[in-house]
Order: structure tokens, then C-alpha cells, then sequence
């Protein structure tokens, strides 16, 4: 382990995570306020207004990419939370702990912009549709775990339990979503399909690129910040929380 | 084998000597599914449509609310510990607790569906279509429930949080369940229906006991 040029494991434990996780912070803000400008600029002043939609059209460049993020970030909490069980990682709880909020957000912001996209393009605002349907039980289930992690006291009882709902979850999702995609199927076909050229013009599929990078790097910047608000929490019996300058001021 | 017998056996005679918790399940699914037709009104065209909707779900909050008698009992007076400690593999004894929990909680309900579904004025084979479609999907409620009772085990609001848990992940029961009845009176066919709820039965018997037993096991450390 130690002739490996970076030790993995080292950063597993909290101690040394959180200055590395203070670090990156910056960085990954700074990210997010180049790729968000850009992207916001590309998406509202270079990209070409649809000729169906009109201009209503340009509230993709949040839902869409908000849409990506929920499902994505999904998959990585049950990830932190599948490797927490297996390693038996404190970090890795930690993490999926920290991920699962900015997830039900951007479930809750692709629920909410396409209800303001909907009203306008379908004229109703909500539609038993397979994929906002399933978005909205997505949201449930961030819910739920959001909600069983806050009922159990015991941190690493509420990692493991929550590690095993998240788990279910993920098996559950794929599931959830072909059920409610053969139980009805309104929503216009999926915009982007990598098998085929991209129905929509390049500029706009650049900002939606862009735009969703810029969410991305949000939800990197604002996880780690709570995984160090996190890690101050649990660890705050120990010796080197309570030497951290901006403990002791 | 012989474990998982005496299990089911011990399960059955407990909720035998404590009927009245078996009853008020049931009750409570007979008054949930009575109180629809009182909300939306008597039209039979309407009621016929709402049917297998209405007694599914009905099903599905029957089934939750005898998930906190699962294992909450068995925990309180340590017998779940004991469970853990014997030398047959925990995972047997859970499939025997789930099994005994769905002919205690399930099995009732799908034979008082009909009876239901007679009020909703379904005819002879949308009735024998809910009884299928309730016989393979409330043993998958009953595999699906036990993981988020395990997991609330001596959680606090343990009672409300499972419902938080666990009605989400009930959605393809529900709707495979429930379409298998409409397709059939649509005139489509209840097999495809049929054959994705059986799928469903099948995975969750083979990985819902798996959970459940990682589940307990966090509980109980």
C-alpha cells in the first residue's frame, strides 16, 4: 500500500479528510460560478429560441439538469452508503449522510421547474406522467432516507441503516421507473439520446452541458461542506477537533 | 426446514391468543375500501373503474399497519436476540416470521377481496383477477414491508417513519397489481400483468430476507 503514489485509504479517516475537503471547497465553487456563467450566458443570449416553445423553453437549462442530478446523486449516496457497509468506513456514512439533502433538492427543483415548464407547454401544471412520477417518488425516497437517518441517535446505527434503505432504493428505482413508464407515458421522448443525433441545436445542448456541470460542481462544493460540518459534529469528543483554530476561536 | 415450521407455527398460535390484532387489520381494509363509494358516490360505472385501485390500496395500508406487530414484540421481550444467537441461519427464521406475517395479515385479505369487489360491482373474472393479483402481490408487500420494519426497530415515531419507507417502494405492486384487474376489464389480458407481479414475488423472495436479516442485525448491535 504505502509505494502507491496516493493512499486512498488515508483519506478514508476524518482527521484527514476534512483539511483536504477545506481545500477543495474553493475550488470546486469557483467551478461552479465559471461553468454557471457561461452556461447561464450560452443559455439565455446564445441559444436560439425554439420555434414550437418559444422562449418558455429556456427553463430546461435548470430542469434538466436538476433532473440528471437527483438521479445521479441517488446513485452515488447508495454508493458512499454500499461502500460504508462493506469497508466499514466512518467517512463513507458520512458522506451519503451529506449527499442526500442536495439530492432531494434537485429532485425537488426538477419537480418544481417542470411544473412551471408544464403549465405553459401542456397547460397543467402536473400530469400522471411515468417520468415525473417517478421523479416524484425518487423524492420520496430522499425523503424517507433523510427521515430515518434523523430518527435513529446513534450515528453509525443511522450510517448502517440508512446504507441498507438506500441500497433497496437503488434496486428499487430502475423498477419504479419502467412500472410507471408502462402504466402511462405522456412526457415528450427523452431530448437527448447518445445512439442518435441530438433532436435540439448544438448551442443548446452546450448550455445544458454546461449548465449541468455547473449543478454539479454545486453539489460537490455543497456536500463536502456538510460532510465537514458533519465530521466536526461526530468527531467533536476528539483531540484534534477541539485543536482546530476554528474550533478554539 | 424443521426451524422455519416452527417458526411460522409459534407466529400463527401468538396472533391465534391475540385475535384482535389480526381483526383490526382487516376491519380497518373492509373500512378503508367501504368509505370511497361514501366519498365519490354510487354511480356502478365509476365504482367499477375505482375498484381494483381502491382495494389495492386499501391493501397496501392493511399490510402496513401490521408491520410494526412483525418484529416489535419479538424485540421488546428479547426473543429476536435469541433468534440471532441460534445456530439456524437468521435469514431462515426471518422468511419464517414474513411467511407466518402474510397468512396472518395477507392471506385474509385476499379472500375477503372478493367480497369487495362484489360492493364495487366487479363481475365473475375481474373478481377471480384481484384474487390472483392479490395472492402474488401481498406476499411481495408483506417481503417489502419487513425490511423497513426491521429497519425502524426501536426507532423513535418507528410507527409513522415505516410508512415514509416503505409506501414508495410499493409502487410497482400497486400498479402491476391493480392494472392486471383493469387490463382484464379492458379486455387486453391480465397475463402480462400477472407474470411481472410473479417476477416481482420472485426477486423480492430471494433478496427481501437478505435485507431484513442486515437490517435486524443493525437494529440489535
Amino acid at each position: 500500500m504505502s509505494n502507491r503514489l496516493i493512499s486512498w485509504f488515508k483519506y478514508a479517516s476524518p482527521q484527514s479528510f476534512y483539511p483536504l475537503a477545506g481545500r477543495m471547497i474553493p475550488w470546486f465553487w469557483a467551478l461552479t460560478a465559471v461553468f454557471g456563467v457561461i452556461g447561464l450566458w450560452v443559455s439565455f443570449f446564445v441559444a436560439p429560441t425554439d420555434f414550437q416553445q418559444g422562449e418558455g423553453y429556456r427553463i430546461i437549462f435548470i430542469h434538466v439538469p436538476a433532473a440528471w442530478m437527483s438521479m445521479f446523486l441517488y446513485v452515488v449516496m447508495a454508493t458512499w452508503a454500499g461502500l460504508g457497509l462493506a469497508l466499514n468506513t466512518r467517512l463513507s456514512g458520512m458522506m451519503a449522510q451529506a449527499i442526500a439533502p442536495t439530492g432531494a433538492l434537485m429532485a425537488f427543483l426538477s419537480l418544481w421547474t417542470g411544473a412551471l415548464w408544464g403549465k405553459p407547454m401542456w397547460g397543467a401544471w402536473w400530469v400522471w406522467d411515468a417520468r415525473l412520477t417517478s421523479a416524484l417518488i425518487l423524492f420520496f425516497l430522499y425523503i424517507g432516507f433523510i427521515a430515518l437517518q434523523a430518527a435513529i441517535d446513534d450515528a453509525r446505527r443511522a450510517d448502517k441503516a440508512g446504507a441498507i434503505l438506500a441500497l433497496v432504493g437503488v434496486v428499487n428505482v430502475p423498477i419504479i421507473y419502467f412500472s410507471v413508464k408502462w402504466w402511462n407515458t405522456l412526457h415528450q421522448g427523452s431530448t437527448i439520446n447518445l445512439a442518435k443525433a441530438p433532436s435540439m441545436a448544438t448551442t443548446m445542448l452546450w448550455g445544458m452541458l454546461l449548465m449541468a456541470l455547473a449543478f454539479w460542481m454545486y453539489s460537490i462544493a455543497v456536500a463536502l461542506t456538510r460532510v465537514r460540518a458533519i465530521i466536526l459534529e461526530r468527531e467533536a469528543h476528539t483531540e484534534w477537533v477541539k485543536d482546530l483554530n476554528e474550533v478554539k476561536a | 426446514m424443521n426451524a422455519v415450521l416452527a417458526i411460522i407455527r409459534r407466529d400463527l398460535l401468538l396472533a391465534m391468543r391475540r385475535k384482535s390484532e389480526v381483526l383490526t387489520a382487516l376491519f380497518f381494509f373492509i373500512i378503508v375500501a367501504s368509505l370511497f363509494p361514501l366519498g365519490i358516490g354510487p354511480e356502478s360505472a365509476l365504482l367499477r373503474t375505482i375498484a381494483p385501485g381502491v382495494i389495492w390500496v386499501s391493501a397496501l395500508l392493511a399490510t402496513m399497519l401490521g408491520l410494526a406487530r412483525l418484529f416489535a414484540p419479538d424485540h421488546a421481550d428479547g426473543t429476536l436476540e435469541q433468534m440471532v444467537l441460534s445456530p439456524t441461519p437468521l435469514g431462515l427464521l426471518v422468511t419464517g416470521k414474513i411467511a407466518a406475517h402474510w397468512i396472518t395479515t395477507g392471506l385474509p385479505l385476499v379472500l375477503l377481496a372478493p367480497v369487495l369487489g362484489i360492493q364495487f360491482d366487479l363481475d365473475v373474472g375481474a373478481l377471480g383477477v384481484l384474487v390472483v393479483a392479490l395472492l402474488l402481490g401481498t406476499p411481495l408487500l408483506s417481503l417489502i414491508g419487513a425490511i423497513g420494519a426491521a429497519l425502524t426497530l426501536g426507532v423513535r415515531g418507528g410507527g409513522v417513519l415505516v410508512s415514509l419507507l416503505v409506501l414508495p417502494l410499493y409502487v410497482p405492486a400497486l400498479i402491476f397489481g391493480a392494472g392486471a384487474v383493469e387490463s382484464h376489464i379492458s379486455g387486453l389480458g391480465a397475463g402480462g400483468h400477472l407474470s411481472l407481479l410473479a417476477a416481482l414475488l420472485a426477486l423480492a423472495v430471494f433478496f427481501a430476507p437478505w435485507a431484513t436479516t442486515a437490517a435486524l442485525r443493525i437494529s440489535l448491535e
